[in-house]
């Protein structure tokens, strides 16, 4: 982003500064931030991880490295904006999802230029930004109908009228997949979200230099503060603090290894967490039929059933 | 809550200053008539949940013996006769051949009637009733109906049964049906005076509820369902509304008014599901003829005849049984 | 029995009522429930009843001895009698059970056609109408449970939860439209003892409709209904294996759960367990569904219909003497009607009767095991000792048994364990509120999330309420109702996953 609005050669980042000093200006660098209720912060560890610019670059980034409370503080900021982002209408959520969407659309360079950075070759990082458009498109779309496929009305043999509807859960905590980076962030918090819960994100420690770029598509679209919060760090590090959070409804696991999730898992269980685990490949994650399938939805949401009587 | 003459109706149903009668308006000194609303579905199951207890040997004995003493014998169709109301008042007198069963409560007769019920029965514990108030509909002038009551009242009737202005009571005049009301009370004198609601015409039990609480603010000693000219006459559930309505009006003055269901109890087994919802909702005190009765006119040979069966261990024959 | 209730002073202003002489005046009593006219002892006939004197396992189609040889008694926990001896299965016998369920998916329930798995489970349903009055009369024997309740709930609703299901075996593909629905193969079910027949109708019935085969733990107290629901099963010719229902306690919930063959595992029970359960899951991608614990708020608003809401206050925390994990244990009463509410619901008290479980006026039963009771008087001492107001309704305790009084608490403050811990028992915490923000907030302040009340004649009231209580199942207007085809589950740690309705199917399912 920096180098787009600082420089004419934007694809050729900062690293032929010094081959030639007449046609390119000295890039500025930028401090990655991780993203919690709405504001952009370092970790209040102090800590960062250094990741090279690109593949091959002796130049390094740094990139905060979350702390245990950097995750208790995104699960503080998270489970404030669940009241309110729960209690909007579908229809509102979809239309903020679909304002994600437009400036994801806005920052497909750059979000392309970082997936390249972070690996990938250009072509393969655009169908992964046209993908996670898409998919955000889709989830826009169905803040205001999974209800109705979930939902029911319960023939009960009485007197009675009475009916079954989604809720949202509250606090989920997600570790994404490693890749696809963004395609793969997008596609385990959208689901999420799209019902109203909340979420606290450990980004891909493999490209966590995207999932920046993603939360700042995130501040600028009209999705508010704290509904969704990215943390980018050691996930065994970070996790078991999540997985013993009494705040946190449920966990979404992805790509993590046996080990820490199976801890997890019985850490999760300390409080009754839902909890998910699963490893799909990455050629899964383009699927769209299959991970954009409400069942996505219905994974994290509470069944509510209410009964009241028919009479006069 | 004193609400003056806004009448005490939180949802703006009720009118203070609608008068349906020529009765001179009260101003300011009506009481609430608030009454809290009841839920059709609740009500009806726990009337139902009356009837699953078993009542069987001395219990069923007893309730039945009891069941006697609360009736009401009752006969108000236009080809009485004195010598229908004669019989009928030998049976209230001597239900049975068997000592251990009690006399009837009352009989029920028209107005026209009562001088005859009150010579049958001169010398026993059985009271003559009359209807009154232009009986059922109580669609006529209230001068005409309150001089119906003096005249039943003058002729001996020990209790009056009145019924309401259905038509005021469903048209949120409640000011009218309370004036009436406590217009008859004034008329009867001595005599008590039964308030029937005729809940069939009523529509539900919210308006049942209300009737109830304004029949008995307005000096009801008894409330009643039902002339037995409507259908639905008493039911339990309805009966039920009105048993807590008189729980409630007991809570917060300590006074007990009594109640009547009347028309279509015609079982044994009605009967004592009654007197079971009687002993469950209001307790001791209103398990006697003080303050219960029965309105009906088949319910006592088949109460006669299930104590026979209990007698003797045999079913029992119709034609073994008295029918006057 | 008299409550000797102070008569409210709520003024009566009667503009035309004159004080009548010859009416009893009676502001200084309260009502009474004596024994003007009582109810004769009615006893359900138990003679036609006949137990064997030893149950054992039923695996693979056969009723077997245990590998352990052990058997354990089980007792009426109303009159403490030995009803039979019950083998006590061990990770031996679960094993074979677990063998012989996988050998039954195989071999024959994967392989029927999807109506014909119906047509066996609306066998099971007819059968378990045809035996009601055996199974109701078992139940309350083994159980303590009042008779009038297993006659008029847990058996006919047991029938009709594998009459529903019954009906969703051949339609799966309605159910989830494209989503290519699947069964997971072999389920272990583990249950407790407060609904014995009614829990096993509720596993078994989905996970047999959905296309897997079951092993089954009932409750070491309260084994008996679910062995004649196996001779019911075993009667309705269904293939070897299908069905199989091992007996034990923890040790043998414990090896079923952890059993490496089983791919589904359903537990009802106390939070604490479901806990265990899930940590011993972690790691196996066993599926996994929890109904747990309870705490439910029942809110009664000012405007509330308030008799029938007395009427779902009573049932709502004594219907089976509270063993029940979606009971309404804490009331939150508005506060202006705090006080007339209360005198209700001691009246109410007054009229419940408690004794002899098969005796058909029986409202209160025996509690289910000597265990349980210790819990309950535990936390009434400990609701007395924390300075809450406590009252008992005027029961005759019976010499034998383990019984309790039914009991409510007022003055009881959010912080008082009577309010936070799951009591199982007939013992009612009543708190107040003020605003209906306030009662939402109490309501929901709580690790439970099972269930919840609402009495208010406020439409708009009621689901503003309804929306905000975190609770899988609410109730408006009503209470303890239950039906095959009206989902049931918690949030929270009251558990996860749902039982009833088309959504109870997702338990048992693999659906994309």
């Amino acid at each position: 982003m920096a180098a787009k609005n600082g420089g004419p050669k934007a694809e050729d980042s900062g690293k032929t500064a010094v081959a030639d000093t007449e046609s390119v200006r000295l890039t500025v660098r930028k401090a990655y931030k991780m993203y919690v209720g709405g504001a952009f912060i370092r970790s209040e560890s102090g800590r960062t991880t250094q990741v090279a610019e690109a593949p091959g670059s002796a130049s390094k980034e740094n990139i905060p490295r979350a702390s245990r409370k950097d995750g208790r503080d995104a699960v503080v900021a998270a489970r404030a904006a669940w009241d309110g982002w729960s209690a909007r209408t579908g229809y509102n959520r979809g239309q903020i999802l679909y304002r994600l969407a437009e400036m994801l659309d806005a920052r497909a360079d750059e979000l392309t230029k970082s997936l390249v950075r972070g690996g990938l070759d250009p072509k393969q990082a655009a169908v992964e930004v046209a993908a996670t458009i898409d998919r955000v498109i889709a989830y826009s779309g169905w803040t205001d109908k999974y209800q109705s496929l979930f939902s029911s009305l319960n023939p009960v043999a009485g007197p009675h009228f009475n009916f079954t509807s989604p809720e949202s859960m509250g606090v989920v905590a997600v570790v994404a997949p490693a890749r696809p980076a963004l395609l793969g962030l997008a596609g385990c918090i959208l689901p999420i979200i799209a019902s109203g819960n909340t979420v606290v994100v450990l980004a891909s420690e493999a490209d966590p230099r995207t999932s920046v770029t993603f939360s700042e598509a995130l501040a600028t679209s009209d999705l508010p503060g704290g509904v969704v919060n990215i943390l980018t760090g050691p996930v065994g590090e970070v996790l078991p603090h999540l997985a013993k959070h009494m705040e946190i409804a449920a966990l979404d696991l992805h790509g993590v290894d046996a080990a820490i999730s199976k801890a997890a898992e019985e850490q999760g269980a300390g409080s009754v967490k839902r909890v998910r685990v699963r490893s799909l490949n990455e050629a899964e994650w383009f699927d769209a039929a299959a991970t954009e399938s409400p069942r996505w939805i219905e994974r994290f949401v509470e069944m509510k059933t209410i009964w009241h009587p028919a009479g006069q | 809550m004193a609400h003056g003459n806004t009448n005490g109706n939180g949802n703006g149903s009720g009118n203070g200053g609608t008068h349906g009668g020529p009765v001179a308006a009260r101003g300011a000194h009506y009481p609430s008539f608030e009454a809290p609303s009841v839920d059709k579905v609740m009500v009806e199951e726990r009337a139902a949940s009356f009837t699953k207890r078993s009542i069987k040997k001395e219990t069923k004995v007893k309730g039945l013996k009891l069941a006697i003493s609360m009736m009401d014998l009752t006969t108000l169709e236009g080809k009485d006769s004195a010598g229908k109301v004669r019989q009928m008042s030998h049976k209230a007198r001597f239900p049975s051949t068997d000592p251990t069963v009690p006399s009837c409560a009352a009989v029920c007769v028209y107005p026209k009637l009562v001088p005859v019920a009150k010579k049958a029965l001169e010398g026993s514990t059985v009271k003559v009733a009359s209807v009154s108030t232009a009986f059922p509909s109580g669609l006529s002038p209230l001068v005409v109906k309150l001089a119906d009551v003096r005249q039943a009242v003058e002729l001996g009737a020990d209790e009056i049964d009145m019924v309401i202005d259905r038509g005021a009571m469903l048209s949120g005049q409640y000011n009218a049906v309370f004036d009436e009301i406590a217009a008859t009370k004034e008329a009867c004198g001595e005599a008590h005076l039964k308030v029937i609601l005729e809940t069939g015409e009523l529509g539900s039990y919210d308006v049942v509820r209300k009737a109830s609480q304004i029949a008995m603010l307005a000096g009801g000693d008894f409330i009643k369902t039902s002339t037995g000219k409507i259908i639905p006459a008493a039911t339990l559930p309805v009966t039920l509304v009105m048993l807590e309505a008189i729980r409630d009006y007991y809570y917060a003055t300590g006074k007990r008014i009594g109640m009547k269901p009347a028309g279509g109890i015609r079982t044994s087994k009605q009967a004592l599901h009654y007197l079971v919802m009687v002993k469950e909702t209001l307790g001791d005190a209103w398990l006697d003829n003080e303050m219960f009765r029965f309105g009906a006119s088949t319910l006592l040979n088949d109460v006669l005849m299930q104590l026979e069966k209990e007698r003797t261990g045999a079913y029992q024959g119709g034609d073994y049984f008295s029918k006057d | 029995m008299s409550t000797k209730e102070a008569a409210s002073t709520a003024p009566a202003t009667t503009a035309a009522a004159k004080p009548d002489a010859k009416r009893p005046e009676s502001k200084a009593i309260g009502m009474a429930f004596g024994d003007v006219w009582t109810y004769a002892p009615a006893p359900e006939a138990r003679d036609h009843i006949k137990l064997q004197a030893k149950y054992d396992l039923f695996i693979g189609g056969k009723w077997k001895a245990p590998e352990s040889k052990k058997y354990f008694d089980t007792i009426s926990p109303s009159t403490e009698e030995k009803l039979a001896e019950i083998a006590d299965a061990s990770a031996k016998d679960v094993d074979l059970a677990v063998q012989a369920a996988r050998t039954g998916y195989e071999k024959y329930w994967s392989k029927l056609r999807p109506l014909d798995r119906g047509k066996y489970l609306f066998r099971i349903a007819r059968a378990l109408q045809e035996k009601a009055r055996e199974l109701a009369i078992v139940e309350t024997m083994d159980g303590g449970k009042p008779i009038k309740e297993s006659r008029d709930v847990d058996v006919p609703l047991a029938a009709a939860h594998f009459f529903y299901y019954a009906g969703w075996a051949d339609k799966l593909e309605h159910a989830f439209p494209g989503r290519n629905a699947r069964a997971l193969g072999v389920a272990g079910q583990v249950i407790p003892w407060n609904f014995p027949l009614l829990m096993a109708a509720w596993k078994l019935a989905p996970a047999l409709a959905a296309g897997n085969t079951c092993v089954l733990k009932p409750a070491e107290t309260t084994p008996l209904t679910a062995l004649m629901l196996a001779q019911i099963i075993e009667e309705a010719d269904l293939p070897p294996g299908v069905v199989n229902i091992v007996t034990g306690a923890g040790a043998t919930g414990a090896a079923l759960v952890g059993h490496p063959g089983v791919d589904k595992v359903a537990f009802t029970g106390s939070t604490d367990v479901g806990k265990k359960i899930q940590r011993a899951l972690a790691g196996t991608q066993k599926k996994l569904t929890l109904e747990l614990g309870g705490k439910a708020a029942n809110i009664v608003f000012a405007d509330a219909a308030l008799d029938q809401a007395v009427e779902g206050i009573i049932g709502g925390i004594f219907f089976n003497q509270g063993h029940v994990c979606c009971a309404g244990s804490r009331l939150l009463v508005e506060e202006g009607i705090h006080e007339v509410l209360i005198r209700k619901l001691k009246d109410r008290m007054a009229t419940i009767r408690l004794g002899d479980p098969l005796d058909k006026n029986t409202d209160i039963g025996a509690i289910n095991s000597r265990m349980q009771l210790d819990k309950i008087r535990g936390l009434v001492a400990a609701g007395e000792a924390e300075g809450a107001t406590r009252f008992s309704a005027p029961c005759v305790i019976p010499d034998r048994g383990y019984w309790f009084a039914p009991t409510l608490f007022t003055g009881v403050s959010q912080s008082h364990r009577i309010a936070r811990e799951e009591i199982f028992g007939p013992v009612l915490s009543v708190l107040t509120f003020r605003t209906p923000e306030e009662a939402v907030e109490k309501a929901n302040n709580t690790m439970y999330g099972l269930s919840a009340g609402i009495w208010t004649e406020k439409g708009a009231k009621s689901f503003w309420v309804a929306q905000r209580l975190r609770a899988g199942v609410i109730w408006a207007n009503t209470f303890n109702k239950f039906d095959p085809s009206s989902p049931f589950g918690g949030y929270k740690e009251s558990g996860f996953g749902r039982e009833g309705g088309r959504q109870g199917l997702l338990a048992y399912l693999e659906v994309d």
